[in-house]
């Protein structure tokens, strides 16, 4: 008998359209959850997927990703309000990589407009934003926001071997696809769309079709890259390779300010380091008075790329002026050992006025159930620590 | 090409006032009107040959430090004229007069109470009356004129004594149905005194929230529940002829179509503005009296704006929920019972007839038992009509700025009848009498003024939306969150009505 007033069912984690597949290949039945979908933590193991995206290729599920269709005359100046990028600089079939802040300037998320036409997008971001979306519509003539998250199944095919798959599989010039580009391919008599985009820091691709069309596009995928090394990767890889590229992702580098209940507990995209991002030049947009004082005044915190000595990872350490430890300046978001790059990485937000000074992590770690300490000397690096050529080659390496 | 300091949209009694002030300090000062004529809400109009009136139909409470500041006796407004009563109807003729501390047609018990009562409100209303003639500071900066302010009030409150500070606070956001029925019997009585709480608010007698703050707002000048015998329209004359003795330059006739935003290092900034014509205007600062909804999404424009704040700015309250009923009449209506029907007469026989009224606006219909007050400007302007003949006008509660099925001309007159039947019981001669009626709705008021939801004050009169936070933070304190660009109507703090408040703190915070 079912307990009607307990009944959970609605609840109930939804299936991607690429679930039969996906389903098959977990086979440590490691799942976990995103946007209300079942969704692989691994399928494997971790490192083993880790080491397909850097050395040949994998899949990662990109269903659960909001997505968001703007059209309308008033689409780009209400989506131009609404980021701080210029995208008005962005031509038709290219994508932008954007940020969006509240009133105060915090930051509310980042994600990817796809222009798909002069009076058309297409946001795509890691959280449900339909409300930030309408208000933001709010007071602009012709413009309609659509959820169209279910409408579209997408699957990132990232890794050195990912053109020669796509290429194999039939998708002529594929090659000539550059970085943030979107490109319309057919497919099974249809259009496919893909674009030259990703979240590993390499090369790499996102698929985005019809859902009735999800496992052909599976299966055509699979059958070219069976020589390539192709594997669907989780959650747990995809975030050792976007430390290493120096990605930020929300619950570790940055709070999602609509969520934050802490006064300043959320974080301006200059103390994230993307002040590349914010564009005084073009027409007023959200949180740009804020942001202008935040400039002049300079960032509290400043988001930081560590490399650091020894083997024991960072993740959420206390960072230090001075190796007693007596000056608290900051503290890990990120950290990993890097295979790629052999070394100890961390994604860190220290105080800016800081930044020039020794770095000192305090690092806890346990050995065989005995907890342990170390004072480790941090060195800032400025460039990501992983960002080969051929990430941007053109056209990408044939294997 | 000339260029001013100040541009002034709108030329309600606000924008004459706030003009009236800068001009007077040596600004170079535009008024700009949409309509033919100053006054807005206030402004005199002929709705048949003839025979004028304006929306806003007595003047109870306009600040005296207003009209002292702007002379307005020499520019022919009676500040001292004599404070007609209020009566409250009854069609069995046993009308209750309020004049000033006196009462007439009630029982001892209410006659003893009701001057106990009138005192305590008085001493109420002066020690908040300070403020509403000030910029109340946002809270939360420990900014010197914050604590200045608050520690006036809070010396205020304390000066009081202790028994009716206490009062004061339990009584502040009570329901006017509970004051009422603490303190009165007679049941017209206690329609009468809730009224002044309520009218023009989307508030009824069982509501708890502003209603006191309300009533205490409309006896901050000498009145308490009167009207001044001086209308309305010599008012508006004297702001306007003094506005211009001052310098100001009025242009009537000439909607705004946008106001022109710039860009500085600090941020946006107002340039200007842009009339329907196309004409521009420059100016270093823009002033709307405009309605906050009106300014900020359509003036200015939402992509020169925060999306919090345009979502705080569209969430206003502010559907009017109060219609006006205008008749031009062969001769003075007789109502029954009454020697004179001069001064403010109500309709409302019971605090249970106004809620229900609401009760019906409040699903978008319209009361089949209206509540109305009732002014004849022409008893004391004989301008207002030919020789011998009167105007009657009367503020209609509850009626709905969104009509179920919509106002169409159908619903309108039909209402319309309805008023005058109600009416009718009243003055039983009185639709002989009538040579031409008209009823503005809510919709209409809108339309014809410019004033989003047809409402009074442009912005419901609530605790949310008043004080610091009136229209919203953001825009309170008479700036805005563009540079130069500054409100000044009844969508600021202290409200609306026949007062000068907003108008007036507008101008001394901008020549700060």
């Amino acid at each position: 008998m079912t307990n009607k007033q307990f009944d959970f069912s609605g609840e109930q984690l939804r299936r991607s359209h690429f679930h039969p597949r996906q389903a098959s290949f977990n086979i440590r039945e490691a799942w976990s959850a995103w946007n209300g979908y079942k969704f692989a933590d691994s399928y494997y193991d971790a490192e083993y997927e880790y080491f397909c995206v850097r050395n040949t290729c994998g899949t990662y599920d990109i269903c659960p990703m909001q997505k968001y269709n703007i059209k309308g005359r008033d689409a780009e100046v209400m989506l131009n309000r609404m980021v701080t990028r210029d995208i008005t600089k962005s031509k038709v079939n290219r994508v932008s990589y954007v940020v969006w802040c509240t009133d105060e300037g915090r930051l509310i998320d980042d994600g990817t407009i796809f222009k798909l036409a002069d009076d058309e997008f297409m946001l795509v971001c890691g959280s449900p934003c339909t409300a930030w979306l309408k208000k933001s519509a709010y007071g602009f003539k012709d413009v309609t926001v659509t959820d169209v998250s279910d409408k579209i199944a997408a699957l990132a095919l990232q890794g050195p071997t990912s053109c020669t798959v796509l290429r194999k599989m039939g998708l002529d010039g594929i090659t000539k696809v550059k970085p943030f580009n979107i490109h319309y391919f057919q497919f099974l008599g249809e259009s496919l769309m893909v674009s030259r985009t990703g979240f590993s820091g390499d090369l790499g691709y996102e698929l985005w079709v019809k859902p009735e069309h999800a496992l052909e596009l599976w299966d055509a995928l699979y059958a070219a890259g069976a020589d390539y090394g192709i594997h669907p990767f989780g959650e747990a890889a995809t975030n050792m390779a976007r430390i290493e590229a120096g990605f930020i992702m929300p619950g570790f580098e940055f709070n999602e300010a609509l969520k934050t209940v802490h006064f300043e507990h959320d974080q301006t995209p200059f103390e994230l380091n993307l002040g590349w991002l914010v564009d005084f030049g073009k027409r007023h947009f959200n949180g740009r008075s804020a942001l202008l004082q935040e400039q002049k005044r300079g960032p509290r915190y400043t988001l930081t790329k560590l490399d650091i000595e020894g083997n024991k990872t960072a993740g959420g350490s206390f960072l230090y002026g001075n190796k007693q430890c007596s000056l608290e300046i900051g503290y890990v978001t990120s950290a990993m050992w890097s295979p790629a790059v052999k070394a100890n990485i961390a994604l860190a937000m220290i105080k800016t006025e800081h930044l020039g000074d020794d770095i000192w992590a305090e690092i806890y770690y346990e050995k065989e159930l005995r907890q342990y300490s170390k004072i480790a000397r941090c060195k800032v690096k400025d460039k990501p620590f992983w960002t080969p050529a051929r990430a941007r080659a053109n056209p990408p390496l044939d294997h | 090409m000339h260029r001013y300091n100040s541009i002034i949209i709108g030329a309600g009694h606000n924008g004459l006032v706030c003009a009236n002030y800068l001009a007077r300090k040596g600004q170079k000062v535009l008024l700009l009107e949409a309509s033919d004529s100053v006054g807005g809400l206030a402004s005199v109009r002929e709705f048949h040959p003839e025979f004028k009136t304006s929306v806003a139909h007595s003047v109870g409470y306009f600040s005296e430090k207003v009209a002292r500041d702007l002379n307005l006796k020499a520019h022919g407004f009676n500040v001292d004229a004599d404070l007609s009563p209020t009566i409250g109807l009854s069609t069995d003729a046993s009308h209750v007069v309020l004049q000033g501390e006196r009462i007439s047609g009630v029982e001892t018990d209410d006659e003893q109470s009701y001057g106990n009562y009138v005192r305590l409100m008085r001493r109420f209303a002066d020690m908040v009356k300070p403020f509403w003639l000030e910029t109340v500071p946002p809270i939360g900066n420990n900014s010197l004129p914050e604590i200045m302010s608050y520690a006036h009030l809070g010396m205020n409150m304390r000066l009081m004594g202790k028994a009716d500070m206490r009062e004061f606070l339990r009584i502040l956001t009570l329901p006017m149905r509970d004051l009422m029925d603490e303190n009165f019997d007679n049941e017209l009585l206690k329609a009468m005194l809730s009224w002044d709480g309520l009218i023009g608010s989307k508030l009824a007698p069982r509501s708890p929230n502003h209603s006191l703050i309300t009533l205490l707002l409309r006896m901050s000048g000498k009145a308490a529940h009167q009207v001044s015998s001086a209308g309305v329209k010599t008012l508006i004359e004297a702001l306007h002829s003094s506005a211009s003795a001052s310098g100001v330059e009025i242009r009537t006739g000439v909607p705004v179509g946008e106001i022109v935003i710039g860009d500085d290092a600090e941020g946006l900034i107002a340039m200007g503005v842009k009339l329907d014509s196309g004409e521009q205007i420059e100016a270093d600062r823009v002033i709307s009296s405009a309605d906050p909804k009106k300014t900020f999404l359509d003036l200015v424009g939402v992509e020169h704006l925060e999306i919090g704040f345009c979502n705080r700015i569209r969430r206003l309250r502010g559907d009017g929920y109060v219609a006006k009923l205008h008749l031009a009449l062969k001769g003075l209506p007789e109502f029954t019972g009454l020697d004179n029907p001069d001064g403010r007469l109500m309709i409302a026989p019971d605090m249970d007839v106004i809620e229900f009224a609401y009760d019906d606006a409040k699903y978008g219909h319209c009361s089949k038992v209206p509540v109305m007050e009732i002014v004849i400007p022409s008893i004391h302007d004989e301008t207002l009509a030919p020789a011998g003949q009167h105007v009657l006008s009367a503020h209609v509660m509850y009626v709905p700025r969104h009509l179920q099925g919509g106002w169409d001309d159908q619903a309108h007159e039909a209402y319309c009848q309805l008023l005058i039947d109600t009416l009718a019981q009243y003055a039983p001669g009185i639709r002989e009498q009538i040579l031409h009626h008209e009823l503005l709705t809510p919709a209409d008021l809108e339309r014809e003024y410019g004033v989003t939801g047809g409402h009074w004050h442009h912005a419901e009169l609530s605790l949310d939306q008043s004080l610091m936070m009136r229209p919203t933070y953001g825009a309170a304190q008479y700036q805005t969150p563009i540079g130069g660009l500054h409100l000044c109507g009844a969508g600021c703090h202290p409200g609306g009505g026949l007062m000068g408040g907003a108008g007036h703190n507008a101008a001394q915070e901008i020549l700060k």
